[in-house]
């Protein structure tokens, strides 16, 4: 099993931690002059995103996590797992309700995803940066309204709820930031 | 082309780290201090248990600070001297430390360990615009103040639940760690990090375990004349009350190579001619080794110790 060494940790590193898959944030050394050398590792876990500190005396190592990450193209959802497909191998894997978790309310299909792979399984899925999304409820709001000030909820196609200014309609089609949930604007047809 | 050819600290850097050099030497010619030189290759190296040197090709070690070479010079009948030398120490690299970096050391015939204290805190002064009237704390009291133990009378299995419920370490880590593996860990996480806030502050008589090169003063318990200056929180010196005993300096050497053995550590050979040094005789002397680098980052308020550095190590 491949190690890393406390010097060889950067952030971004992925490693193992009783038996959980990690990814170093931040990595401070600390010596007294005569003393002993110790290097406190900010760590977060890759299945839920619990940020830890853990220390280490310098030298010592951990076997190194086995995490991929790859572009998928999400397919379709068969009621318990969702399907993504690689699209230069066309190779195809099925995801879980946990891995996919959050993610699952942007998904309609043919999105281009990132899916981080832990010992070849999905561990976690993560959406486009935006999407485009048709409105399926929403209450009408004020006719003339256009300043966009106030905003009422709205629910998307895919059961994503997400504030929108009072003057989006029903039926409209808007882009959406995934990573804040923000609303960004009306689609023109 | 990457930009990677460029250097890390700014010409301004370069232009206070030259000044700092010169205020250091004008300082020493005023106290008649004599600059010295000494060989950066030796055929032996420190044995500390904590400090690694790099060897080179034909078997010898460089220098991870002028020490021993200079106490030859001292036992020699050099009278007080420094030197501004360059160091080098395997494996030591982080936002303080760089593996190769510039100690100022100098050693006082004649002077206690608290008159050397006077002697570190007048420089620091003249370097970086101080007012004098550093705090002095015992190394005991800068445990009670600031980890809430007794450092000499604790037990390393309740510095360790100590550190577990302060959430130092994870509860699961460090189980059959000595006393000493827990003092440093709490000195470098809390004691240190609190000390010297304001103005630099020294910490005194030492555990006699951690002496190093210093005397030990007998009591109870006994303490090592040894001291250290924090400001900011960073260590920026170490100074001794110099051991002159050749046998007990022997003794602490052997000793630390047999921990180095047992710990599957490189075990290089101890510096001989300071042994034979120390039977020929050195006067009584206090001796302390600044870090100029540091000195430089926290004069200019530079966030890390790269910024001092023409080249840092990773690009060096």
């Amino acid at each position: 099993m491949a190690t890393v060494s406390t010097n060889e940790m950067k952030s971004g590193t992925k490693v193992l931690v009783d038996g959980e898959p990690y990814s170093v944030v931040d990595n401070e050394y600390r010596k007294p002059g005569k003393g002993q050398a110790t290097n406190t590792i900010k760590i977060r876990n890759l299945k839920n995103g619990r940020v830890i500190d853990r220390t280490l005396k310098s030298g010592d190592t951990w076997e190194v996590a086995d995490i991929e990450e790859v572009d998928m193209q999400y397919l379709y959802n068969d009621g318990e797992f969702w399907h993504f497909m690689n699209p230069e191998s066309f190779e195809q894997v099925q995801a879980s309700a946990t891995a996919v978790a959050e993610c699952s309310k942007w998904l309609k299909g043919e999105e281009a995803c990132k899916v981080l792979f832990f010992n070849g399984v999905p561990l976690s899925v993560t959406p486009p940066n935006y999407v485009i999304l048709t409105i399926t409820d929403t209450d009408p709001g004020l006719r003339g309204d256009t300043s966009g000030s106030g905003g009422k909820p709205a629910t998307l196609e895919t059961g994503a709820v997400v504030r929108v200014p009072l003057f989006v309609q029903l039926g409209e089609t808007i882009k959406v930031d995934t990573r804040t949930g923000e609303y960004l604007g009306r689609v023109g047809k | 082309m990457t930009q990677r050819w460029r250097p890390d600290a700014s010409l301004a850097t370069l232009k206070a780290r030259a000044e700092l050099n010169r205020s250091v030497r004008a300082f020493f010619v005023e106290r008649g201090v004599l600059e010295v030189e000494t060989p950066l290759l030796s055929t032996h190296a420190t044995v500390d248990r904590h400090i690694d040197s790099f060897q080179t090709r034909d078997g010898r070690w460089l220098q991870t600070s002028p020490e021993f070479a200079m106490k030859r010079l001292l036992a020699a009948g050099s009278g007080p001297i420094y030197q501004i030398a360059r160091v080098f120490r395997l494996e030591e690299q982080g936002r303080h430390h760089n593996p190769e970096f510039t100690m100022l050391e100098w050693y006082r015939p004649g002077f206690s360990m608290h008159a050397l204290m006077d002697e570190v805190e007048a420089l620091m002064c003249r370097l970086c615009d101080l007012t004098a009237g550093f705090e002095r704390l015992s190394y005991c009291e800068a445990f009670e103040r600031h980890a809430g133990f007794d450092p000499h009378a604790v037990s390393a299995a309740s510095m360790r639940a100590a550190a577990v419920a302060a959430d130092l370490v994870s509860a699961a880590d460090f189980a059959d760690e000595p006393a000493d593996f827990w003092l440093d860990l709490w000195m470098s996480r809390c004691v240190s990090p609190a000390l010297g806030t304001a103005a630099p502050a020294f910490v005194y008589d030492f555990p006699a375990r951690q002496a190093a090169l210093a005397q030990v003063r007998p009591g109870n318990p006994p303490l090592a004349e040894r001291f250290e200056l924090f400001w900011r929180g960073i260590e920026l010196a170490n100074g001794f009350h110099e051991l002159a005993d050749a046998a007990e300096q022997q003794r602490r050497f052997q000793a630390d190579q047999q921990a180095r053995r047992e710990a599957g550590q490189v075990v290089p050979p101890y510096d001989v001619h300071l042994i034979d040094a120390l039977a020929a005789g050195i006067p009584d002397t206090s001796g302390v080794a600044l870090g100029l680098d540091r000195v430089l980052m926290l004069k200019l308020g530079l966030p890390d110790l790269a910024q001092t550095l023409a080249f840092a190590a990773d690009h060096a």
